[in-house]
């Protein structure tokens, strides 16, 4: 055992004041929080164990074991968003997608309450839970991702996407979307509908149309994929429609947002039809209609969001500008240049975890960093990638010059195929920079 | 830097005489908050937690600070080919490197 510096032994027994006496017999204990006295290391709770919460509470326990941290989590499993394309192109199940939280209790000491959030108190830092019984905090992180706006598009609701599914959130969503693919005829023609920006995943419709050619491409030649889109340009554009023409030749067409005519504004799930604006009909044998989006409904109950449905953040510790001691990362915060992607939420939650562990160490939090990978499959071993490493300048988080971006154009089939080799190393890596 | 980040027990002899035994809860390991663990941090992504890789991206969990470093600095010039690579080490400064660097190679 190495000599303790005393610098060493007031970050070890916590923030303020730790090297007197008193400090000496506050040491934190195993469960001191369940007694109801303030933690000297901090109570921290999380609401949300996607990409943001998992890994936040993960990194929030290394950075900082004698914190008691809580992640409050709907469900039992955890079922990715990112890798859902490869699920409705038949290359993996549920299954290889679906993650659970033992890892998080067992090994890092988080206590896991499936649980719901109704409702927050950020004068009383408290948080409502469905059943009725309350949990305090200290510091209290949500990372809720996102919700749709059900309102912008009439007809389209929670019932109506069952027929007419977004699979945005992966789970039986997506177990839909595959049937309705398997079902549909050969020669039958398939929509997705992505929304206008921001939304989660930028990539992700034009990685799924690539997944729905590939299955079709062997099993239903002779379908065709029509994208109907609202916005004029996409994520990774050149590299997508280079590979859809290598692979998949004239089967998936791109209408472009100024060339349709408007949004998808309207419904008919009985009659398997979407409306533009000015009420041009398209009718297809699988819709998918990806919905605009907003923070998840806690971020709205707690007061955190601005006026267009996103939560502004202190971007270099992720603190709500509008409630004290509430941390929001991932997709439902206003990160500056970061994408809503769920590798930009881990990156966000590792920097929030350092920031609250300083801030409960007593210790300086360094400048942050963060960053940002995406792979997209266009085809089983045709991959490519976008990356993005970001620096706090400002006050806003912004893009380093000269680094990042997407993979080459052009690119032979051996970098393709590496970087489909990767795409597959990079979703076990993350999940288990999550979970395990 | 750090050598050993970890203080799972401890023993402590207070000026007192008391001799009192600290227990981190848990058994997780402590990460030193410091601007090498946030750079690295970024890195855990792809090549796992501490850079341990589970599958198909290279570990780098443990290996050499100096192949670490030389391998980014290699990767930034464009000297070794790669795929995301390229991309990534051009967003990090010398300094900047060689802390990732110094960060893993005391993982395991």
């Amino acid at each position: 055992m190495k000599q303790l510096s005393r610098r060493r032994f007031i970050r070890l027994l916590g923030a303020g004041g730790a090297a007197s006496a008193l400090g000496a017999l506050a040491i934190p204990m195993r469960g001191y929080a369940a007694t109801g006295k303030a933690n000297p290391q901090g109570r921290v709770v999380i609401i949300g164990g996607g990409f943001g919460g998992a890994t936040c509470a993960k990194y929030l326990k290394r950075f900082s074991p004698g914190t008691a941290v809580t992640l409050i989590e709907r469900d039992q499993q955890y079922v990715t968003c990112p890798f859902s394309n490869l699920v409705l192109g038949g290359l993996h199940d549920m299954d290889y997608i679906t993650h659970d939280y033992q890892q998080l209790q067992n090994k890092f000491d988080i206590k896991v309450m499936h649980d719901e959030a109704t409702a927050i108190d950020p004068a009383a830092r408290s948080i409502t839970l469905k059943g009725g019984s309350k949990v305090d905090y200290d510091a209290l992180i949500i990372s809720p991702g996102i919700d749709f706006r059900w309102d912008a598009i009439e007809g389209y609701d929670p019932e109506a996407a069952e027929s007419i599914p977004h699979a945005w959130k992966a789970g039986s969503q997506t177990q839909i979307l595959r049937r309705q693919l398997e079902a549909m005829p050969d020669g039958g023609t398939v929509i997705i509908a992505p929304p206008g920006n921001p939304f989660r995943c930028p990539p992700g419709p034009y990685e799924r149309a690539s997944m729905f050619a590939h299955y079709l491409k062997n099993n239903k030649p002779r379908s065709k994929i029509l994208i109907l889109d609202a916005k004029d340009k996409f994520s990774k554009q050149g590299l997508f429609m280079q590979g859809w023409e290598k692979l998949y030749p004239g089967m998936i067409e791109w209408v472009k947002g100024s060339d349709l005519g408007g949004t998808i504004d309207r419904v008919d799930a009985a009659k398997k039809t979407i409306y533009t604006t000015f009420d041009r009909p398209f009718k297809a044998d699988v819709i998918n209609l990806i919905p605009p989006q907003k923070a998840g409904a806690i971020a709205h109950t707690a007061g955190l969001v601005n006026n267009d449905g996103w939560c502004p953040v202190d971007q270099r510790t992720f603190e709500s500008t509008m409630q004290k001691d509430i941390y929001v990362i991932g997709d439902a915060s206003i990160a500056g240049a970061m994408p809503k992607s769920g590798f930009a939420a881990s990156s966000q939650g590792k920097v929030c975890a350092a920031a609250i562990a300083a801030r409960f160490l007593g210790v300086d939090m360094p400048d942050p960093s963060y960053v940002n990978t995406c792979y997209s499959l266009i085809g089983p071993d045709y991959g490519i990638s976008v990356a993005g490493i970001y620096r706090i300048d400002d006050g806003n988080i912004k893009s380093v010059e000269g680094a990042g971006g997407v993979s080459p154009m052009d690119a032979d089939a051996a970098f393709r195929q590496a970087e489909a080799r990767y795409a597959t190393g990079w979703y076990q890596s993350i999940t288990s920079d999550m979970f395990s | 830097m750090q050598k050993k980040p970890v203080l799972r027990r401890l023993n402590l002899v207070l000026a007192s005489g008391l001799l009192l035994t600290v227990q981190a809860p848990g058994a997780v390991e402590r990460v030193e908050i410091n601007r090498g663990a946030i750079l690295s941090a970024s890195c855990a992504g792809c090549h796992g937690t501490d850079g341990a890789s589970p599958a198909a991206v290279p570990n780098i969990a443990g290996k050499s600070a100096e192949f670490i470093e030389n391998t980014m600095l290699d990767f930034r010039s464009g000297k070794r080919p790669g795929t995301v690579m390229n991309r990534h080490a051009s967003g990090y400064t010398d300094e900047e490197i060689r802390l990732i660097a110094e960060f893993f190679a005391t993982r395991e």
